[in-house]
């Protein structure tokens, strides 16, 4: 085996490991172009409505919107799955309020309007001033009260 | 999490999910043959011929990973496919070098510590195609969380035991059972970091509600302060009847990292520095191999101590930016060129463009890691999988950190690189782990299963 072939491999060794380091990154890009972000409402639905079901759509909210506290001005769109809302990276409004537990509220649609679920909360939630257990129906412009956040379902 | 700043609301979807898995092969088997080039730019530089039964080594190794690759589409087709390339191909460039260091001292492939690395990468692997195989949901780990903690401190502990503990070097940090060696601590790091995680997510509230503000930062209330303390206690503890600074710091920036990533909190990182460094000071102050390490630390070259650290760096400078190329340095001048000093032997020999791809390999196995912990969707997913990459990422520092003289030099091992069996089968348990995560955190919805651990406080798992 001569000189030249000994530095080839060793070129070679050192071209392949950055070749693969750069392979890996370019298979994370994945990560960055990944997702897709529409600024359309909601996901299309597959079957289609009624009339009297879209009537009943229309008069039923379809956000979640904060009025008072630290995230004021934010707003989530329901789903028909619910929603969590606590401080829990995992909720879907995450809230930065200290009153709030990590998992503070559920919201879910019933039969004909939302209902709320305080999931055990240290401190509570209230909805119109009355503190509330589960099961709690929710009528548009409700004010629901966590610690000094305020939360209102909104067409 | 679906946060519209407006009133238009955004739907964040995700493009079609690939599995990735084709990508994972394709990776693994140039990985193999990176680690295969290598081999033979060893035997040709110290031989100066191909390696007899070059494809029959080669093989052995390369079927390690696509057996793993075969249980990964059987039982966790949407793991990450990066994990286990990365892991591969640092593991094959370890066992290069181990068997690089072999023939410096006249042993070949098959009667070197290279062979026995390579039947314990086998027992490795086939340790992380188990965890795969047997931990079906990782929240499972969740209710094992005190039994975590036992296991992780009997495992810390057993070294100092009588019979069974063995002082190597100056550090109590083996036990010998028959004719094996381990090193518990490097299984009690896995232990510790699912306690921690399943501990931490259950009490992450009380620790990061309350408190005082001071200087900008969120101070804690001091009855809060029970866990840090006793975390700082037991790494103390280790620090002075192992003597072992690595694996100190090693357990208690896990557990301050865990923590950090709980709760948000920095005070939290401020309050782990300052009480590791006040230990530190006092150690410092009281035992005389701490000082040892700090004046070689300081001043490598001084006469009348040891000359590892200033060997090391003498192979570093004599690689210098391209390396001798494999085979062709000294590394084997330096003490442990093998298992503490191998990032020193890679430096010489690959230079500092091959050191840096490796440490890369490094810095990417540890985002993929963090990326699975921003993926998962429930706390102790989320605080397992950023814990098992910190502490990937932390020992890593502590040992090319010392190496570097940028702290003082501790021993631990360089994950996958070093020779050692424990290291090795803790390692990748951690990337089975890691895969198991990431096989849940990117799973598309329509296959996803249930909770296994359902309780009534969390009845639903709301996906945004």
């Amino acid at each position: 085996m001569g000189e030249l072939t000994l530095n080839l491999v060793r070129l070679g060794v050192i071209v392949l490991l950055w070749a693969f380091v750069f392979s890996v990154v370019g298979v994370l890009r994945g990560d960055l172009y990944g997702t897709r972000v529409s600024h359309n409402a909601g996901p299309a639905r597959a079957t289609r409505e009624t009339r009297s079901e879209r009537r009943q759509r229309k008069n039923s909210p379809t956000h979640l919107v904060v009025t008072e506290g630290r995230l004021r001005g934010t707003s989530v769109p329901l789903h028909d799955a619910g929603l969590l809302v606590g401080r829990n990276p995992e909720c879907s409004l995450v809230l930065t309020d200290d009153y709030a537990s990590g998992r503070h509220l559920r919201i879910y649609p019933g039969v004909d309007a939302w209902y709320a679920d305080d999931l055990g909360s240290t401190n509570g939630t209230e909805v119109n001033g009355r503190r509330i257990g589960t099961g709690v129906r929710l009528d548009p412009g409700a004010q629901i009260r966590i610690g000094q956040t305020v939360l209102e379902l909104r067409r | 999490m679906t946060l519209a700043p407006t009133a238009r609301p955004s739907t964040v979807t995700s493009l079609k999910v690939r599995s990735g898995r084709l990508v994972e092969l394709v990776l693994v088997v140039f990985a193999v043959a990176i680690v295969a080039l290598a081999y033979v730019n060893v035997s040709i530089a110290t031989e100066d011929r191909l390696p007899t039964d070059v494809w029959w080594h080669v093989g052995l190794f390369g079927v390690l990973p696509l057996a793993l690759h075969v249980v990964l589409r059987w039982r966790a087709r949407y793991a990450d496919p990066l994990l286990l390339p990365i892991a591969t191909l640092l593991n094959g460039l370890g066992l290069v070098m181990i068997h690089r260091i072999d023939v410096s001292q006249g042993l070949g492939p098959t009667d070197g510590v290279a062979a026995r690395q390579l039947l314990w990468t086998g027992l490795a692997v086939a340790m992380a195609a188990v965890a795969l195989v047997v931990v079906r949901d990782h929240r499972v780990l969740r209710r094992y969380t005190y039994t975590a903690m036992a296991i992780g401190f009997v495992l810390l502990l057993l070294p100092m035991l009588p019979v069974v503990g063995q002082e190597i070097n100056g550090s109590r940090l083996w036990i010998r059972i028959g004719p094996f060696s381990l090193q518990p601590g490097e299984l009690a790091k896995i232990a510790l970091t699912v306690f921690f995680a399943g501990y931490l997510v259950t009490t992450r509230d009380a620790l990061s509600l309350v408190g005082r503000r001071f200087l900008g930062l969120q101070l804690p209330r001091a009855r809060d302060l029970g866990p840090i303390l006793v975390a700082w206690g037991l790494s103390v503890l280790i620090l002075v009847s192992q003597r072992d600074l690595g694996s100190s710091l090693l357990f208690f920036g896990l557990f301050v990292a865990v923590l950090y990533v709980a709760t948000e909190r920095t005070s939290w990182i401020v309050i782990g520095l300052s009480l590791f460094v006040a230990g530190a000071v006092l150690a410092w102050q009281l035992f005389s191999h701490v000082q040892q390490r700090v004046t070689l630390w300081l001043d490598p070259f001084a006469p009348g101590q040891s000359d590892q650290v200033a060997k090391g760096l003498m192979g570093l400078g004599h690689g210098g930016i391209f390396g001798t190329g494999l085979g062709e340095g000294y590394p084997y001048i330096t003490y442990f060129p093998a298992s503490d000093y191998v990032i020193a032997s890679f430096g010489e020999e690959l230079g500092m463009i091959g050191l840096f791809a490796m440490l890369l390999l490094y810095a990417l196995l540890v985002e993929r890691g963090l990326r699975t912990a921003i993926g998962a969707r429930e706390g102790f997913g989320k605080l397992l999988a950023a814990g098992m990459a910190f502490t990937v990422a932390l020992q890593v520092f502590v040992i090319v950190g010392g190496i570097t003289r940028v702290i003082p030099l501790t021993g631990l091992t360089t994950p996958f690189l070093s020779a050692g069996g424990s290291s090795l089968l803790a390692n990748w348990v951690i990337v089975a782990l890691l895969l198991r995560i990431s096989d849940h955190a990117r799973r598309p919805v329509s296959e996803r299963r249930l909770d296994p651990t359902t309780d009534r406080a969390h009845p639903t798992e709301v996906t945004p």
